[in-house]
């Protein structure tokens, strides 16, 4: 397997040449993954597909859990296993991919889930450690087969990605009002902010449960890198501004409001648009920023 | 796992062991909407898992005191850290209820309720 390094920090180039092969993210696509931290694609691999990449990731003999050097070039790696490799270069995939975090996005790691029968849930987490950045990796989760209600498929919790916390220090939340069980047919991909508060469910099947899970990071800044061509479409404003201004059911109250802040100054830093605005939140700081009354006191 | 239940322990009468349910709350008052919950079970062998229980066990705080859980912490009501007060974290309201299940501790060593 090659696995060509290279180094990190080199700009995208002409994302736009690629809009023929590979189907873009639309604005509101995009407004959904800010406001809600995940999107998700049902039944978007094929069968046949499915069927060679169930096989791969069930197969004990094979290393397809062997990581790969970290910012490897994504369209080198997973040659020995067709099934993943096609997933990787299906078109919608290539579209979804490049529209977050760019057409050659940085290989972070990758890893085959197995929950077996009678597996217990994991503990709520965020990947990795605590990441303020403004910029997002993202985490492709892939599942081949059908996962049903009870076979412990993925708990996602959306609009968790931009709370800072670190890692399995959330353990004890066991439920959250508005938490997705993701229940899913065969082929289903679901992309999460690297911030998104998950975990594996218990598995009541007496079946295997696979999910092949791929983070990535983009190699030069995240900006318009989606079909923006819906950008200034009245609907779609009208619709982006209803998904960024969305409040989740297990958030306070209070709490709603900085998350609506938080998502209107990423959605400035992914399209430039400095003076978007979601519920006045910005604007209103804006407004004479300086001084802070703190700054005057003694 | 029931968590309305109203029997409590009558500690002179046997042994008892804790259960503990946590509510997170919308903002700091107890009759405000229950947004999370867990709950760990010393008088069972059951582990509870995440995302297994979708339905909150009661509305507010308030209730869960009314079904005769006691109330063991909440959280304090602290300023945010200057420089951070736009970010958000970890659920800022959380209640911490118990309960006291009588059990009987057999020769085996086995615990039943």
């Amino acid at each position: 397997v090659s696995t060509e390094t290279v180094v990190p920090g080199t700009d995208h180039g002409a994302i736009s040449a690629q809009p023929d092969r590979a189907p873009l993210l639309t604005t509101v696509q995009m407004a959904e993954f800010v406001s809600r931290g995940f999107l998700r694609f049902d039944a978007l691999i094929p069968e046949s597909l499915n069927n060679v990449a169930a096989k791969e990731l069930a197969d004990p003999s094979n290393r397809l859990g062997r990581r790969y050097p970290h910012a490897s070039r994504l369209d080198t790696l997973f040659g020995e296993y067709p099934g993943i490799r096609g997933v990787l270069d299906a078109p919608a995939v290539q579209g979804i991919l490049g529209s977050l975090v760019g057409p050659s996005p940085i290989y972070d790691h990758h890893a085959v889930h197995k929950r077996a029968p009678g597996a217990g849930s994991q503990h709520l987490h965020g990947d990795a450690i605590i990441d303020l950045r403004a910029g997002f990796d993202i985490q492709l989760m892939y599942y081949p087969e059908e996962v049903s209600p009870a076979a412990g498929g993925t708990l996602l919790v959306p609009g968790s990605h931009l709370r800072r916390i670190n890692e399995r220090d959330i353990g004890r939340y066991q439920n959250l009002a508005g938490q997705v069980a993701l229940a899913c047919p065969a082929g289903t991909v679901v992309i999460v902010h690297h911030g998104i508060w998950h975990c594996g469910r218990r598995n009541g099947t007496d079946r295997d449960r696979y999910m092949f899970k791929l983070r990535l990071g983009a190699r030069g800044p995240q900006h318009r890198l989606w079909d923006t061509s819906d950008l200034a479409d009245p609907g779609a404003r009208q619709q982006v501004q209803q998904l960024l201004s969305e409040s989740q059911p297990w958030y306070e109250h209070g709490t709603a409001r900085l998350e609506q802040l938080q998502r209107a100054a990423l959605w400035r830093h992914l399209t430039g648009d400095q003076t978007f605005q979601v519920e006045f939140w910005l604007g209103r700081l804006e407004n004479q920023a300086q001084p802070r009354l703190n700054d005057l006191l003694p | 796992m029931t968590y309305t239940s109203t029997v409590l322990a009558d500690e002179s009468t046997g042994d008892a062991r804790q259960q503990i349910l946590i509510l997170y709350l919308a903002n700091s008052s107890l009759s405000s909407e229950v947004v999370g919950w867990s709950f760990f079970d010393g008088a069972s062998r059951d582990d509870a898992h995440t995302g297994d229980s979708p339905d909150a066990p009661f509305a507010t705080g308030v209730d869960a005191l009314r079904a005769g859980w006691l109330l063991l912490s909440a959280s304090p009501l602290l300023p945010p850290p200057l420089g951070a007060e736009y970010s958000t974290s970890v659920q800022k309201f959380e209640f911490i209820f118990q309960r006291l299940i009588p059990i009987e501790v057999q020769a085996t060593g086995e615990v039943s309720r």
